[in-house]
């Protein structure tokens, strides 16, 4: 069975170059990627009645936003490239989510790319990064 | 402030009570007198009706009893029985599904039951959580803490069915998104078992007493009360009422017009931390005097059912009891099951689980927070005249010096909160009656933030008297229309029980 790689991405420069690389690694390996995009989402926000009415339709206007100008150009890009590769698009928090997915799809490596937060936002909740390092069970490879 | 002790005469309104709002003294005849003179006449009628005692109670009792109380807890009671029992056998499968127990994650991204709950609550946690339970120990004794507990538990019954119906007959728009409630429910429903008229006639008259509720007790009656609770800590505003609405008008237009998220997002943090801070101060109080515990139950329980220096006796502590119960958590009233319907889910059964909640949150674990901190710290004292926000400020401050501080913010955020709430429901009662669309939604948010602007500068006690009448008017629609379409929640809720046991509903954790 071939290798799985799964690939973190945002519409950042740092996540261009992660994509890059995983595509090389992906090539020389043989393995099959699958690209993720996490939108930032948490299930205990407090919202109003209003919010709550509109949140499928939002839901749904963030996926698509997602798969047009994210995914849909990576993806292309990849398999024109030759490698086998699946989009994925979800919405919660980036380190749980992009763990529970390595899990899901038998994933061998992540990769993401380095994320850029303020001082203060990490200080207080910690970056994305360490906190995908500290949950992860298989190796994560950080490009920055 | 003398306004505050007023508040403890009245003892009968939707939160709190009217009286408090006519209590500032005006030397000449000022335009609200005006206002008030003129509107009186024409609205006291009906607020008397609905408010008015059952037939005999004062003098069988010694108390009265609104027969609008009693047809809240008849209804429950009978929710209740007809579902055997939900609210317990139930209350398990409410945690697990709040707890997202079932959330598929490719479902991500949706509101989840954590959320509508939390919605719905900020709609009725509020100041009658803090005073309205201080009115009713003041009148009915540590004893109506245990009649409230009951009326809580059995409104449960109550918020499910409402909320089950709410989901099931809402309509759902081609953009995604939807409109529920009442309205449609008892006009749909109804329809289909052959009553279209009468379910017409229901939808309309609830729809228009949601409207007046939304204006009055949802939005006035706040802005009054937070006004005056803001003016003991900031003595500015005591005279400068219109100031206050202003500033408050304006920071909710922002919100419901404006679409600026930001203030109600703060808001949306703080108010549960308000929330946390108050039961959580609460069960301080209530460990530093954990020696006085077992008095207290047992004043509790004796005062339940044999007080003393309570009027009315068991049947006034009974009454007392019950009324907060059905003022605070608005089980029956159809109000809940508007914020519900909002809420995508995969079956509508799902909704009613997580709605039986809100009674238990709001009453039995927030209103006894309230009154066990009266009953412990022995602030009860009858016939002293310190009742409402008082005696609850009373209680706290006799061990945390400067609570005020914290009640006043409490009653800003509970204020704002609800009112927000509130202008949604008000918002789709308007579009039920007028259509949907966007010019027509904006009338109706511009109403309502000028009602604000009145409510926080008048003093028109009759007419927030009139809406709270309107608030509990809705109940009677709404009851009358629960005990027509029950059959159909036990439908519905036996074929989510059929689709849970067979595994259509996975738990995923």
């Amino acid at each position: 069975m071939s290798e799985c790689f799964l690939v973190g991405i945002d519409s950042s420069d740092c996540s261009r170059r992660a994509l890059n690389f995983a595509c090389k690694r992906a090539k020389n390996a043989g393995a099959k990627l699958v690209v993720t995009y996490v939108i930032e989402w948490s299930p205990y926000t407090f919202n109003t009645p209003e919010e709550n009415e509109q949140r499928h339709k939002r839901r749904e206007e963030e996926i698509t936003r997602a798969k047009t100008s994210v995914l849909g150009p990576a993806l292309e890009q990849i398999r024109s490239a030759g490698v086998d590769a699946e989009g994925i698009v979800r919405h919660g928090n980036v380190a749980d989510v992009l763990n529970g997915l390595a899990a899901e799809h038998d994933a061998d490596l992540i990769i993401v790319g380095r994320i850029g937060e303020s001082g203060l936002k990490s200080l207080l909740f910690g970056s994305v990064t360490s906190k995908l390092i500290q949950l992860s069970k298989v190796p994560v490879t950080v490009v920055p | 402030m003398k306004s505050r002790f007023v508040l403890a005469l009245g003892g009968a309104s939707y939160s709190l009570l009217p009286t408090i709002v006519a209590a500032q003294e005006t030397a000449d005849m000022s335009i609200d007198q005006k206002i008030n003179d003129v509107i009186a006449p024409i609205i006291n009628p009906f607020v008397g009706f609905i408010f008015s005692p059952l037939p005999g109670s004062e003098a069988i009792f010694g108390t009265a009893f609104p027969w609008i109380v009693l047809w809240l807890v008849v209804a429950a009671c009978v929710f209740t029985i007809y579902f055997g029992f939900i609210q317990f056998r139930g209350f398990k499968h409410s945690i697990e599904l709040v707890r997202g127990d079932y959330l598929d994650p490719k479902d991500a991204g949706e509101v989840t039951p954590f959320q509508a709950l939390c919605t719905a609550l900020s709609g009725t946690v509020g100041l009658g959580n803090i005073a309205g339970v201080g009115v009713a120990v003041y009148l009915g004794g540590p004893g109506a803490t245990f009649w409230m507990i009951l009326a809580g538990l059995l409104g449960m019954a109550s918020k499910f069915t409402e909320c089950i119906l709410g989901v099931h007959y809402r309509n759902e728009y081609p953009d995604g998104t939807v409109s529920g409630g009442p309205m449609y429910y008892l006009s749909k429903g109804l329809s289909e078992k052959g009553k279209a008229t009468t379910g017409k006639v229901l939808a309309v008259l609830f729809a228009i007493c949601c409207i007046g509720g939304a204006l009055g007790g949802g939005n006035m009656f706040q802005a009054n009360q937070s006004a005056q609770q803001v003016a003991t800590v900031i003595p500015f505003f005591a005279e400068n009422g219109l100031i206050f609405g202003v500033i408050m008008a304006a920071v909710v237009a922002v919100v419901i017009i404006g679409g600026i998220k930001s203030i109600a997002k703060v808001t949306e943090k703080v108010v549960p931390f308000m929330a946390a801070i108050y039961v959580g101060s609460a069960m301080l109080i209530i460990l530093l005097n954990i020696g006085a515990v077992g008095d207290a139950f047992s004043a509790i329980i004796n005062g339940a059912f044999a007080p003393t220096a309570v009027a009315g006796g068991a049947v006034g502590a009974l009454i007392q009891g019950f009324k907060r119960a059905a003022f605070s958590n608005e089980a029956g009233i159809g109000s809940a099951s508007i914020a519900h319907s909002a809420v995508q889910t995969k079956h509508a059964a799902t909704e009613g689980y997580v709605a039986l909640l809100e009674p238990f949150i709001d009453t039995v674990v927030i209103c006894t927070m309230t009154s066990l901190v009266i009953t412990i710290t022995g602030a009860w004292n009858p016939g002293d005249g310190v009742t409402g926000i008082a005696l609850t400020a009373k209680a706290f401050e006799s061990n945390f010096s400067g609570f005020n501080y914290v009640l006043a913010l409490a009653a800003l955020l509970f204020a704002f909160s609800t009112m927000i709430s509130w202008s949604y429901y008000g918002l789709k009662a308007w579009t039920y009656l007028f259509g949907e669309g966007i010019n027509k939604e904006m009338v109706f948010k511009v109403i309502f933030c000028i009602f604000i602007i009145i409510g926080a500068s008048m003093n028109l006690g009759p007419v927030i008297d009139f809406s709270d009448a309107m608030i509990f008017t809705m109940a009677i629609f709404n009851v009358a229309g629960l005990y027509l379409l029950m059959p159909k929640v036990k439908e519905i809720l036996r074929d989510y029980q059929n689709k849970l046991a067979n595994g259509e509903f996975p738990k995923v954790k």
